[in-house]
């Protein structure tokens, strides 16, 4: 489990986060939500090592982060960057990276390599694509190829930086889908997302961020009923009872008359 | 264009098969290479010649004393070169860096040439060459990672140091005129004057460096995903780009060390076999040292034979080729068509 204690951490001096407690919990999907600059992919830098703490500490199953080399921590999260640069290689080869933590000199793949990247095609339903250049895929392409990346990386943990971004809605519920799929495998799963519905049909927890400070964290059914929502986005939301479960809806307060 | 695709795409399906076309062509320019000139050689006198070294035999004396330190060096030079231009633009994720672009031949130079003013040893020059490499390639590192420059301002960057360089090239010979005697052209870059004893220094350099990148090509795939994704991955970033770095600078400062200073080898070279063998590491890495060999001995070759007997310097002919090209992917750049 990776355990964030009283984290704080910034960029040039500039402090983002401010005294972050939070836990990513195996068998969950944790969705970090905040308004653009609330201290979201910080976060997630700073737990995956990418930003170094400037006060407090990332536990991994108890260990100090800073204790880690940076191959130990690759082989306990996977993360998926929100700015990545897609070589001009196949689907295939893109994933295979995902073995890299796993290899020691002279990397060179074995069988078993080559065996788990193949399920991982499969399970992010990107086993079509595999022998495709990855500059001749669309953006849903590549993010299913990003997560079996991820998925092919087998780490306790995998992180997103905002996957759902310039995704349409049905790529947007495939990876919601995704996630609660690698939760249910036993793995914690952090996402950053924009999308206050998504996050909340989708995700078993969420993390409410505010001007780099913790406001709230809870399950949808607590993040609702606390009303943290309305003030931190400055909307007005409502849900409806369904079959599934219940339906979140956002939208802008109504400006009073007169 | 969808042949030209399907082509490429087979071809990246068997980069074994590209990687023996261009050592065929490759082998077949360096046979050229020692057989034509102002004496013409057969291929069959040039064997005799390899093989008997006859110092009495007019043709063996052409082949061993002119041709084949030409040949090597022109093989050498442009397979290191390429190779160099091949690290630099992963490690900067930059397709407009080279290594004459960004300063790293112009630090080579002036080391060289200080090393020839100050002292004469042949076989410290390559590694003054590398130690004056090394600087330029650590000021255009410390220039992108301190203000996190753009790709155009990296490449103007890299002219200033360049310019600063050049200047300094200027003064140093001004003071100590005798300097580059021997070097013929090489400010502009040329092979006419390598011999052996020049060249061996700098070969053993090339060499190791060559089997050090190739060995660590693994890394360089990862490297290519972007400093984030690769340290999520597991790779120290900042010390393996310095050492990728290192290994650019003792490549680009070796073959400047005995060609001077050659331009467009490591900018035209990887983006041509980026196009046909993709991105991925290993296979552009041999195929863009076979084929910086083959660029390299090509327009030596039509160097000293299209104004024969008159010869050009073998950089005049690439900045024809290279400076063209160079136009055309700055304008692509500047359309965000490249490496998005």
């Amino acid at each position: 489990m990776i355990e964030l204690q009283q984290v704080q951490a910034g960029y040039h001096k500039r402090p983002v986060l401010r005294g972050i407690d939070l836990e990513f919990r195996p068998g969950e999907v944790l969705a970090l939500i905040g308004p653009n600059g609330s201290g979201k992919s910080t976060l997630l830098r700073t737990a995956l090592g990418l930003l170094p703490c400037t006060g407090g500490q990332v536990l991994y199953d108890g260990v100090p982060l800073t204790q880690l080399s940076p191959r130990q921590v690759a082989q306990q999260a996977a993360f998926l960057s929100q700015t990545r640069t897609t070589p001009n290689i196949t689907a295939r080869r893109m994933v295979l990276h995902g073995r890299f933590p796993h290899l020691s000199y002279p990397r060179h793949y074995r069988p078993e390599d080559r065996a788990i990247v193949q399920q991982a095609l499969e399970e992010a339903d990107a086993a079509d694509l595999a022998d495709r250049p990855m500059n001749e895929l669309s953006g849903g392409q590549r993010q299913k190829v990003y997560l079996a990346m991820a998925i092919a990386q087998q780490t306790p943990a995998v992180l997103m930086d905002e996957p759902t971004t310039f995704l349409d809605i049905a790529h947007q519920l495939g990876v919601m889908e995704m996630a609660r799929r690698l939760a249910q495998g036993g793995r914690a799963v952090v996402l950053v997302l924009h999308d206050l519905p998504l996050a909340m049909g989708g995700a078993h927890r969420l993390a409410v961020l505010e001007d780099g400070l913790l406001v709230h964290s809870g399950t949808p059914e607590e993040i609702y009923t606390s009303g943290v929502l309305e003030p931190v986005f400055h909307i007005r939301q409502s849900r409806t009872k369904t079959a599934d479960g219940w339906r979140y809806f956002c939208e802008l307060p109504q400006k009073e008359e007169g | 264009m969808n042949n030209w695709r399907t082509f490429c795409t087979r071809l990246r399906e068997h980069p074994a098969a590209t990687g023996l076309f261009l050592a065929l062509v490759t082998l077949v320019l360096a046979v050229l290479s020692l057989c034509v000139g102002a004496v013409e050689v057969s291929p069959a006198q040039v064997l005799r010649a390899l093989l008997t070294n006859d110092p009495a035999d007019v043709s063996a004396r052409v082949v061993l004393y002119s041709r084949l330190p030409r040949t090597c060096g022109s093989l050498l030079a442009g397979a290191a070169l390429a190779v160099s231009g091949v690290i630099i633009q992963t490690v900067l994720a930059n397709p407009l860096a080279a290594p004459h672009i960004i300063g790293v031949n112009a630090g080579a130079g002036l080391a060289v040439t200080i090393s020839c003013a100050l002292a004469p040893m042949t076989a410290m020059r390559p590694l003054a060459a590398f130690a004056g490499a090394m600087v330029g390639v650590l000021l255009v590192l410390l220039f992108a990672e301190t203000t996190g420059a753009s790709r155009i301002t990296l490449v103007l960057a890299g002219v200033a140091i360049s310019s600063i360089f050049s200047a300094l090239i200027d003064a140093v010979t001004t003071i100590y005129p005798d300097a580059l005697i021997g070097y013929t052209d090489f400010r502009m870059g040329g092979l006419a004057g390598v011999t052996m004893a020049r060249l061996a220094p700098a070969a053993v350099l090339i060499g190791i460096s060559l089997l050090a990148v190739f060995g660590l090509t693994g890394l360089l795939d990862v490297l290519a995903l972007g400093p984030e994704t690769a340290q999520s991955l597991g790779l120290s970033v900042r010390p393996t780009r310095l050492l990728f770095l290192t290994l650019a600078a003792a490549l680009s400062g070796a073959a400047v060390s005995f060609c001077g200073l050659v331009g467009f080898v490591g900018l035209l070279v990887p983006h041509a076999v980026r196009a046909v063998v993709g991105e991925e590491s290993r296979p552009l890495v041999v195929c863009s040292a076979l084929g910086g060999a083959a660029l390299m001995t090509l327009c030596d070759l039509v160097a000293r034979t299209v104004a024969a007997p008159f010869e050009l310097p073998v950089g005049t002919v690439l900045s024809v080729v290279g400076g063209p090209f160079f136009l055309w992917l700055l304008v692509r750049q500047r359309g965000g068509r490249t490496h998005d």
